[in-house]
């Protein structure tokens, strides 16, 4: 006998549980696509989340915190543009020192904040439809990021795929070189994907003050920057991939701690190893395979384009 | 014009730290002094700037190297990991065993630790072409795993009413101290060591030679007989020793014991280092110095001016930021000016 | 170069005439926290018993504290630092210090440490820690009342004895009450990661609790009763604005009464190294006002209270059975401290296997 409204509970905690993992990871797909490999998206989700944190306590608008969580994240970004396009740092060692800046600069920021309750995203509720057993809450009674971190989803794999815009993406990280020569914009293009890369791990922090737990406290994003980084290459840069990786992550650890009332005890430890055991596995198949490595592996990822005259 | 860039990164971060401080109400000198000169002034935070430092300079030494030959290691925390859990393997598993055999086989088990863990990107990518960064950080935190397993499991000292921590060492698995008084032990010599060797082997050997041209001109390489797979697996098997090294060094000679947490982000923030340095291994010495300098200034801003800690990291991860930057604008010029090949060449691997 | 240039900064600087605090006659008391001093939980906590010790003693002390110091080889910097900078009495405020502070009592003889939850003491060391479990008792005793479906929840962090302690007292709480009850237990493996806090509060929801007692750090699980219409406790802290009409109580950790104890010993040259475990007697322990309950359950907490804190009322006294049914204390009998601090069983009533 299954009980519907008990499975409904559980897959709303498990979409909760993605979310923020599935929007910053779309972040660093186009971010990655393009060639630039960003460490520090812990960094841009803590930002994301005191900015969300602080806009919603100061207006009382849970919008208004959505936006500022994605322009928090964003302006994060820059710095990190700045140094590893322009002035062709690492981008390993800046993007650590990103994460390092951002979990101290989001602490400051969010000082005032801890200890205080914050607002939580209104979930939909369309009368009828909502109230239908299992499927109504499931589908029609989720906060609007969900709605929109799915709608991201399909936005950016036909972007990647069908547009101009996500051709000329996808030249810049293959072969940047190639791509210049085209008169393409690197620099150009690769600001523009880390922008946007830092604005979703922004709105992926911003959930976590906003929908999954209403509060602010220092470091609430514990781990899930690099979660999200592993993500990426799980799904083998691919949008809908990153969707299914974050949902089966999410399920897995929600699913363990029901395995635990039921007496079956997996060491936690194993489940958190898992997505990272996942994308090494993932990796050595789609690069052991050449014609799925050059349909999906930016082959410029982590090289600075220095143009030559 | 080189020796301009951490001056101007310096002077900056001073500039802008002053501000910050003047902002949050504390005296900017007296923060600027206990951050960076205090701990030079007195013996003891001389030591521990040192014992801070040298698991900093050992593993970006190693790191140094891969990157030089545009091999990318990012998994250095996990290699120290590695090798921190097969030292320890011998006072865990045999803690009675009392030997002075025991610190040596110690050392050596962490070495081949630290090899083994580094092994595994290396033929993922010669192999299967598995890209390493993303490889060898994965691994990293799946280190960090089983170590947490390892403590909260099968090696939790049975004394220790279920709190994650292994049994404490014995005193002939402890790392002898350089000075009687203090944390200072013997493991910080081999930072130093590793330093030297590294910087003679990449002037005047072969070896040194075969890695710069697999770095700069992979093609080059290829024609003279290099391997560059050989050279790939070497970077990364000598980089996972020093991790490993640093890794059993810092259990024996710090901690005494294994825990759940062994390392405050040491792997990663070698790599900081190592570009700090600018993949020079006695550069890097100074650069894990600094670094060091900047954790234990923040202690100090902490404990006697009541900064908080927030401030302290947030301080810190500006000053990376800052050098990093300035570093790499002054060094960028220089490159483009010296070296055409450099984009081209880039360009040409994988 | 660098080091040159460190050291022209330093010139500057010390020109400028930067100023070290030092005062002879006032005893340096010195704190070490694992979180942020404004965690809003442990750390605050320990926090706030500081700042009880400069009220209590004004000009005669100074207190200063490193915060967000980690479990690692850092620790041991930084108590020695305190040490160094004349601190006099040093608590250190995490189990995870253990052995830095062990290691750095032997080397500073004429410093006193305070270790908070440990096992290890010298000479110059003691342990502290309170009886936390008196206050998952009263809250036992208060969900017991409370709930509806008979099933309550507790959410650990990790298996350990303080755990266990809190699973046994809050389950036997529970029982003395209403016989019918059954703890369900999910471990999270952590003390701090609110969203996975709140995730295993709801899978507790899902599997039918309606009171929840948490034992890790952050509000969310409490945030995740009140989204379920259910009830949940506070953790160290009165959490009651994360919850208005949800908190029925919490366990607070007040540590002021015994810094402000131990400061005063060594004003007075009287300090011994003792390992101290105090409950609501001695004042570490306190509960939180009883809110959203009706009158005669606050009544029945407010006399378990008391009972136990005049020690009319131990809730390890005998009898207790075993999960399995067996006698683990005969009637008449009381756990002793000993087993209580290797404590590594559930008792009659609590569902599941206690992770090994």
């Amino acid at each position: 006998m299954v009980d519907w409204p008990v499975v409904a509970a559980i897959v709303l905690t498990i979409v909760t549980a993605s979310t923020p993992l599935l929007l910053a990871a779309l972040g660093e797909v186009v971010a990655e696509r393009s060639g630039v490999l960003n460490l520090g998206v812990e960094g841009m989700m803590a930002i994301g989340a005191v900015s969300g944190f602080a806009a919603t306590h100061a207006t009382g608008s849970t919008f208004a915190g959505v936006i500022a969580s994605a322009i928090g994240g964003m302006i994060l970004a820059v710095p990190f543009a700045v140094l590893v396009i322009n002035l062709s740092v690492n981008q390993v060692a800046t993007g650590l020192s990103l994460t390092l800046f951002g979990l101290g600069a989001s602490a400051m920021i969010g000082d005032k904040y801890v200890g205080v309750p914050g607002i939580k995203l209104p979930q939909l509720h369309i009368p009828g439809l909502s109230d239908i057993p299992f499927i109504g809450p499931v589908l029609f009674g989720q906060d609007g990021l969900v709605y929109f971190s799915v709608v991201l989803t399909i936005a950016i794999g036909w972007f990647l795929t069908r547009s101009r815009g996500g051709l000329v993406l996808r030249a810049v990280g293959d072969n940047h070189d190639s791509a210049h020569n085209l008169g393409l914009s690197v620099l150009g293009v690769r600001w523009a994907a880390v922008l946007f890369g830092g604005a979703c791990a922004g709105l992926g922090g911003g959930y976590l003050s906003l929908g999954y737990t209403p509060l602010w406290t220092e470091n609430m994003t514990a781990g899930r920057g690099w979660i999200a980084v592993a993500l990426v290459v799980f799904a083998s840069w691919r949008p809908a991939r990153v969707l299914v990786g974050a949902y089966l992550f999410g399920a897995v650890t929600i699913l363990g701690f029901h395995a635990q009332g039921m007496g079956l005890a997996i060491p936690s430890q194993f489940i958190s190893a898992l997505p990272y055991l996942a994308t090494v596995v993932v990796l050595v198949i789609i690069s052991g395979n050449k014609a799925m490595l050059r349909a999906n592996t930016p082959a410029c990822l982590g090289k600075p384009f220095v143009p030559t005259r | 014009m080189s020796v301009l860039s951490p001056v101007i990164a310096i002077v900056m971060t001073l500039i802008l730290g002053a501000v910050l401080f003047t902002a949050l109400g504390v005296n900017p000198a007296q923060a600027l002094y206990v951050y960076f000169v205090e701990p030079v002034t007195q013996l003891w935070s001389l030591e521990e700037l040192v014992v801070k430092a040298a698991p900093l300079a050992l593993i970006a030494i190693g790191l140094a190297l891969c990157y030089r030959a545009n091999v990318w290691n990012i998994g250095a925390e996990g290699q120290f990991t590695a090798g921190a859990i097969f030292g320890s393997a011998i006072p865990i598993l045999l803690p009675d065993w009392d030997s002075w055999m025991v610190l040596p086989l110690m050392l050596i088990l962490g070495v081949i630790g630290g090899m083994l863990y580094a092994a595994i990107p290396a033929i993922l990518k010669n192999r299967f072409g598995a890209n390493e960064i993303l490889t060898s950080l994965m691994l990293s935190y799946i280190a960090l795993l089983v170590l947490d397993w390892l403590v909260r499991g099968p090696w939790r000292d049975p004394g220790s009413f279920n709190f994650p921590q292994s049994v404490t060492f014995s005193d002939a698995a402890t790392l002898p101290l350089l000075v009687s008084d203090g944390r200072l032990h013997v493991g910080v010599l081999f930072a130093v060591l590793a330093a030297l060797i590294a910087a003679i082997r990449l002037s005047f050997s072969v070896q040194g030679f075969a890695i710069e041209v697999a770095g700069n001109a992979p093609r080059a390489a290829r024609f003279s007989g290099f391997s560059q797979k050989r050279i790939t697996l070497s970077v990364f098997l000598i980089s996972g020793g020093l991790a490993g090294l640093a890794g059993i060094c810092e259990v024996s000679g710090v901690l005494n014991q294994l825990r759940p947490e062994i390392s405050p982000g040491y792997g990663f923030a070698a790599i900081i280092v190592a570009f700090l340095g600018r993949l020079n291994p006695l550069a890097i010495l100074l650069a894990a110095l600094l670094l060091a300098l900047s954790y234990i200034g923040g202690e100090g801003a902490q404990a006697e001016l009541a900064v908080s800690s927030t401030v302290t990291r947030l301080f810190q991860g500006f000053l990376l930021l800052m050098i990093l930057g300035c570093d790499t604008l002054i060094a960028y010029k220089i490159r483009l000016v010296t070296s055409r090949s450099h984009a081209s060449g880039e360009a040409a691997r994988g | 170069m660098r080091s040159i240039l460190m050291v022209t900064v330093a010139a500057a600087a010390l020109a400028m005439g930067a100023t070290g605090s030092f005062a002879a006659d006032k005893l340096k008391v010195g704190f070490v926290y694992v979180g942020p001093h404004n965690d809003g939980g442990f750390s605050e906590r320990h926090d706030i018993g500081r700042q009880d010790v400069e009220k209590a003693f004004g000009d005669k002390v100074e207190t200063n504290y490193v915060e967000s110091v980690a479990e690692g080889p850092d620790a041991e910097r930084v108590i020695e630092r305190l040490a160094r900078q004349g601190d006099k009495l040093i608590f250190t405020t995490s189990f995870g210090f253990m052995d830095a502070t062990l290691n750095t009592a032997k080397r500073f003889p004429n410093v006193k440490f305070e270790h908070a939850t440990g096992f290890k003491t010298a000479k110059n060391m003691g342990v502290y820690n309170a009886r936390f479990y008196e206050g998952r008792y009263v809250a036992g005793v208060i969900a017991g009342k409370m709930t509806k479906t008979n099933v309550i929840g507790y959410l650990g962090s990790f298996p350990i004895p303080e755990v266990v302690q809190g699973i046994d007292a809050f389950t036997m709480g529970a029982r003395s009450v209403n016989p019918n009850v059954k703890t369900k237990v999910v471990w999270v493996n952590t003390w701090f990661d609110p969203g996975k806090e709140a995730d295993g509060a709801k899978a507790l929801f899902d599997q039918g609790i309606d009171v929840l007692m948490q034992h890790t750090d952050s509000p969310a699980p409490l945030q995740v009763a009140a989204q379920r219409g259910g009830f949940g406790f506070g953790e160290a802290n009165d959490m009651i604005k994360f919850a208005p009409k949800n908190q029925l109580s919490a366990v607070i950790d007040n540590w002021g009464p015994y810094y402000v104890k131990a400061t005063q010993s060594v004003l007075d040259g009287t300090w011994k190294s003792e390992a101290v475990w105090g409950g609501f007697d001695s004042g570490m322990v306190q509960m939180a006002p009883f809110t959203n309950m009706p009158d005669d359950v606050a009544k029945v907490a407010q006399e378990t209270v008391d009972k136990i804190k005049s020690h009319q009322l131990n809730p390890f006294a005998g009898p207790i059975k075993k999960q399995d049914g067996s006698v683990a204390v005969a009637e008449g009998q009381t756990l002793s401290d000993k087993d209580l601090t290797g404590l590594n069983w559930y008792v009659e009533g609590v569902e599941g296997d206690l992770p090994k």
